[in-house]
């Protein structure tokens, strides 16, 4: 079923995305009609909150597929991402079946004999039992395929990098005691980064690479239309004006789509029938998260509201 | 249309996105899903398989628009219909108009290359230069001095030769169409030099900026011309972020190992045993400490502002960087390289302590007496400097004690080794303290050199 919702065409991509309420420009439509049909991860960079982890989100509910998601930091390793062997467990069951083992050795007359039997049973130790599947395995493993949505990839060390290209080429991971592990239906995979730091060409090569930068003026328009519903047309294309032309300042930390989204919700709440000077400036902090910014935008307030307004006539 | 691919992907090449064999393939298949109908969702398609990086992209992008609005070589042929042509004979110049309509049409027993021109069918020409460059394989150009032989080996490709005897021939027997001839052969070579510059502009760019990076990178610091400084600091800024990639994550790195055994069991005995609780074992690494001392006196000044662009840069990947300038005397300069872009910082300090003769014994003293006690075991001293101390006291045993209280003592220094020892140069008598003494005159030896102290303390 999902593989058929799948492989339909770019269309029915976007259409199925706004289904979740996530409004999708052509280029994302594509990346991932693309990464359907040649099976390959999806590499999303762009400014923090212009909706990488909400593109992930969308296509686990549009689809019916469980998401996995593996939130990347500074050290996380595989024992975090990938798995790790249960040691207490396993001294714990070493501890426990110490009679047992004793009732196993028994038999053997000689030291040597006693170890080539230890050897036997040496494995049970390291099967899958003794393995706590992370996020990753945990993907692999999904019958029914996931969305695996790895965050902020940017975050984690240049090692972890190298411990992914495995699962993004072939989805399949090597774990040393048990062998190779591939996936059942191969995962969705969407990674994102806000290119704190600059990612491997290794990794890069095995991903599509989308950038989501800040959507044009009719897209977010739509985006609005799409999460805030009581927003008056007027009122959406004047806030939606006004912070296009707050994104041409120097800023700090520039406004983006979930700002854009907040800011509408307060808007409607605060029944805001247009923009002026006061209410904007009220409630300028939703929209800009640093005090210089604030500052440095609010001389401009009156200005900006106007050319929305010429902006609205016009457009 | 997959030779046209592969064109594009050389065209790509050339425009610096790196396309390996392995992302060309994922672009074929891309391509594959969408098809080449839809230009918009094609470039979409190509973007997201070929290019990694926003740079890329845009650069991609723009090698696309001019990629395909270039005739296709084997599309036009067959589209040159008459339609066509007659409006663009309309918005011909009366007199070629009138010439061509007077009815003497091509004569017969000429080449078939005059035949074109005569008949002045545009889009058969262009296809034909187009078929040629392919013949002549334009999109192997590289370099701009290239651009005489691939105009000519075109014209060659499309029968020059012939034409030449053509024209011969006619000047003899037809004087007033050879002119004709004459002037559309001009207009054809003109059309040939814009092909091949756009081919140049196609496929050429990456590697004429490689060369001139190369040329660049192993040019003498001292010696950079005036109009080269920008672009060798941004060449040692790449070099910068070269080394920040490579060096300031790991340092970050988990440090947790293997399991430790023996604390694992001693820390479960009052469980008999029965391990519900695990230890780790650590891995122990240095922290990197820097004490760097920049020459910036008048006969080193060039050198010592990329030294310090790169010092810039290594406060970023080392936490415990401490900086130093001087000439004749010695200050701290970490907390102005800290705060400040590299071009403020750069004008500060030149303007604090910069151009002036140096001293090396006084600055050596200024800085015994002021930060002597900054160095500990675990210091690497980074000196950069031409050693020349105008025949005053070099106080090389304040160098000697400053080596004694560090882990190491690397001197650069950007003269070559024959000029050491001689004149006013005072290296020899240093460098018998120094752990490293390494001459450092070029981009490329500037990065080996700040890569190996980095790297002692990954």
């Amino acid at each position: 079923m999902a593989d058929q919702k799948a492989s339909a065409s770019i269309e029915a991509v976007e259409s199925g995305l706004a289904a979740q309420g996530y409004i999708a420009s052509r280029q994302i439509a594509t990346a991932v009609y693309l990464s359907q049909q040649i099976e390959k991860p999806i590499l999303v960079e762009g400014p923090a909150g212009v909706g990488k982890t909400e593109l992930a989100k969308a296509i686990a509910a549009w689809r019916g597929m469980k998401m996995i998601r593996l939130q990347c930091y500074e050290g996380l390793d595989e024992a975090k991402a990938l798995y790790e062997w249960k040691y207490a467990k396993q001294l714990l069951y070493t501890q426990i079946l110490k009679d047992k083992l004793g009732e196993v050795l028994g038999g053997a007359q000689t030291l040597h004999a006693a170890l080539d039997q230890l050897h036997d049973f040496g494995d049970v130790f390291f099967s899958k039992e003794f393995v706590e599947p992370r996020p990753l395995l945990q993907a692999l493993e999904q019958p029914g395929g996931c969305v695996l949505l790895i965050d902020e990839i940017d975050k984690s060390d240049a090692e972890f990098e190298s411990l992914l290209l495995e699962i993004l080429s072939d989805f399949q991971v090597t774990i040393p005691e048990l062998g190779t592990v591939s996936a059942i239906t191969p995962p969705t995979v969407i990674l994102t980064s806000n290119s704190e730091r600059d990612l491997g060409d290794a990794l890069k090569r095995r991903c599509l690479h989308l950038h989501i930068g800040f959507p044009e003026q009719r897209l977010e328009e739509r985006i609005v239309d799409s999460r805030v519903p009581g927003i008056s047309q007027a009122l959406r294309r004047q806030m939606v004006g006004f912070i296009h032309e707050i994104r041409s300042l120097d800023l700090k930390k520039l406004p983006s789509v979930s700002e854009t989204i907040d800011w509408a919700r307060v808007l409607v709440l605060l029944q805001a029938a247009e923009l002026d000077t006061e209410i904007v400036k009220d409630t300028l902090n939703v929209l800009l998260k640093y005090e210089a910014d604030i500052e440095a935008a609010s001389p401009q307030v009156t200005t900006f509201i106007a050319k929305a307004a010429r902006s609205n006539v016009f457009g | 249309m997959r030779e046209n691919l592969h064109r594009f992907f050389r065209a790509a090449r050339g425009a610096g996105v790196h396309v390996s064999p392995a992302e060309s393939i994922d672009a074929m298949r891309a391509v594959k899903q969408v098809g080449f109908s839809d230009r918009a969702i094609l470039r979409d398609a190509l973007l997201l398989t070929l290019a990694k990086s926003q740079d890329e992209k845009l650069a991609l992008g723009d090698c696309f628009d001019l990629f395909f609005s270039q005739p296709e070589p084997r599309q036009d042929s067959p589209e040159a219909d008459n339609n066509d042509d007659a409006s663009q004979d309309a918005d011909r110049s009366p007199s070629s108009g009138a010439a061509s309509e007077s009815g003497e049409g091509p004569p017969e027993g000429l080449g078939p290359l005059a035949q074109m021109l005569l008949s002045q069918d545009r889009n058969a020409i262009a296809a034909a230069i187009a078929s040629a460059s392919g013949a002549a394989s334009l999109s192997d150009i590289r370099y701009s001095t290239q651009r005489g032989i691939f105009s000519s080996r075109i014209l060659d490709a499309m029968g020059l030769q012939r034409l030449r005897d053509d024209l011969d021939e006619l000047t003899a027997t037809n004087p007033s169409l050879a002119e004709r001839l004459r002037a559309a052969l001009d207009g054809l070579r003109q059309a040939v030099r814009d092909t091949v510059s756009q081919g140049l502009a196609l496929y050429a760019r990456e590697e004429a900026e490689n060369l001139r990076n190369e040329i660049l990178r192993n040019a003498p610091l001292a010696r950079i011309e005036r109009r080269q400084v920008a672009e060798m600091r941004a060449l040692i800024r790449q070099i910068a972020r070269r080394l920040r990639e490579r060096y300031s994550k790991p340092r970050k790195r988990q440090r947790r190992g293997h399991l430790d055994v023996r604390r694992t069991l001693r820390r479960n005995a009052a469980w008999g045993g029965v391990p519900f609780l695990t230890a780790w074992k650590r891995k122990h690494r240095d922290r990197p400490k820097i004490v760097a001392l920049c020459d910036v006196s008048g006969s080193v000044a060039q050198v010592s502002d990329f030294f310090l662009l790169l010092i810039h840069s290594l406060h970023e990947v080392v936490d415990d960087v401490r900086s130093f300038a001087f000439s004749s005397h010695l200050i701290e300069v970490s907390e102005i390289l800290e705060k400040k872009s590299p071009e403020e910082a750069m004008a500060e300090i030149m303007s604090k302590v910069g151009f002036g003769s140096s001293d090396y014994g006084s600055s050596l003293v200024d800085f015994e007496h002021d930060f002597m006690s900054t160095l500990t075991p675990q210091t690497t001293v980074i000196v950069l400097g031409d050693a020349r101390s105008n025949n005053l006291d070099p106080r090389a045993d304040i160098l000697r004690r400053v080596s004694e209280r560090s882990k190491r003592l690397v001197w650069l220094n950007p003269e070559g080794r024959l000029a050491w020892g001689f004149g006013d140069s005072e290296m020899p008598r240093y460098a018998t303290f120094c752990t490293v003494v390494r001459q450092c005159a070029t981009a490329q030896q500037l990065e080996r050199a700040v890569s190996d102290i980095v790297a002692i303390y990954q």
